[in-house]
């Protein structure tokens, strides 16, 4: 099976949509979907944090006014109708001090850099 | 007996009516068949690429009045 993984360390509107839709389309389609939240790309993905977010520009505030789906949707369906895992970064969550009862549902149990870089092997990587 | 779903994602953008498609088709039996209605022409090109990926079939797909109509059958 095809892998995928997908390391997010921005907290940008933008690039957590573009993470959300590789994501979500990747696993769909038959591929193996592993996420990696990192820096500030994990505080949206705290328990009412995702209004939050902030934009880099146009699209960014567009995607709040259009029909786009929203990022987290699209990373919970790649888990729910997929073969997704979306994993939270153990130190980030040290960083800003919550606990895995605090983040989102759907997200799998922490992880570190050293076992994200063996998951990612020969998978076909993007960042974000 | 095969049916005939028709999900309506018209207004919503990429990839929310492939990802609309995908938890229907999960519900339907094989042999249904499955219309998309979009507005958006991305989505009208990657639904076809996607029932190509995972082995399903497609039907028709044409515009009428701005909106796509991409229909597939579920065949496993």
């Amino acid at each position: 099976m095809e892998k995928i993984s997908i390391l997010v360390t921005s907290g940008s509107r933008e690039k957590l949509q573009m993470a959300g839709m590789l994501a979500s389309v990747g696993a769909v389609s038959g591929s193996e979907v592993l996420v990696f939240l990192s820096m500030n790309a994990l505080a949206p993905f705290v328990k009412d944090h995702a209004d939050d977010v902030p934009v880099e520009g146009e699209i960014g505030r567009l995607l709040l006014d259009k029909q786009a789906p929203p990022f987290l949707q699209l990373f919970e369906q790649a888990a729910e109708l997929g073969d997704a895992r979306i994993h939270p970064c153990s130190m980030a969550m040290d960083i800003l001090g919550v606990g895995r009862d605090e983040l989102l549902p759907f997200l799998g149990a922490p992880l570190g850099l050293t076992k994200f870089l063996s998951e990612a092997q020969d998978a076909q990587t993007w960042s974000f | 007996m095969a049916e005939r779903h028709q999900i309506d994602a018209r207004g919503s953008y990429c990839p929310g009516p492939l990802m609309e498609l995908i938890a229907r088709i999960k519900q339907a039996g094989i042999g249904d068949e499955l219309e998309v209605l979009s507005t958006d022409k991305g989505s009208a090109n990657d639904i076809p690429e996607w029932v190509k990926k995972v082995g399903h079939e497609m039907v028709d797909s044409f515009q009428a009045d701005g909106v796509w109509h991409v229909v597939i059958r579920k065949t496993k």
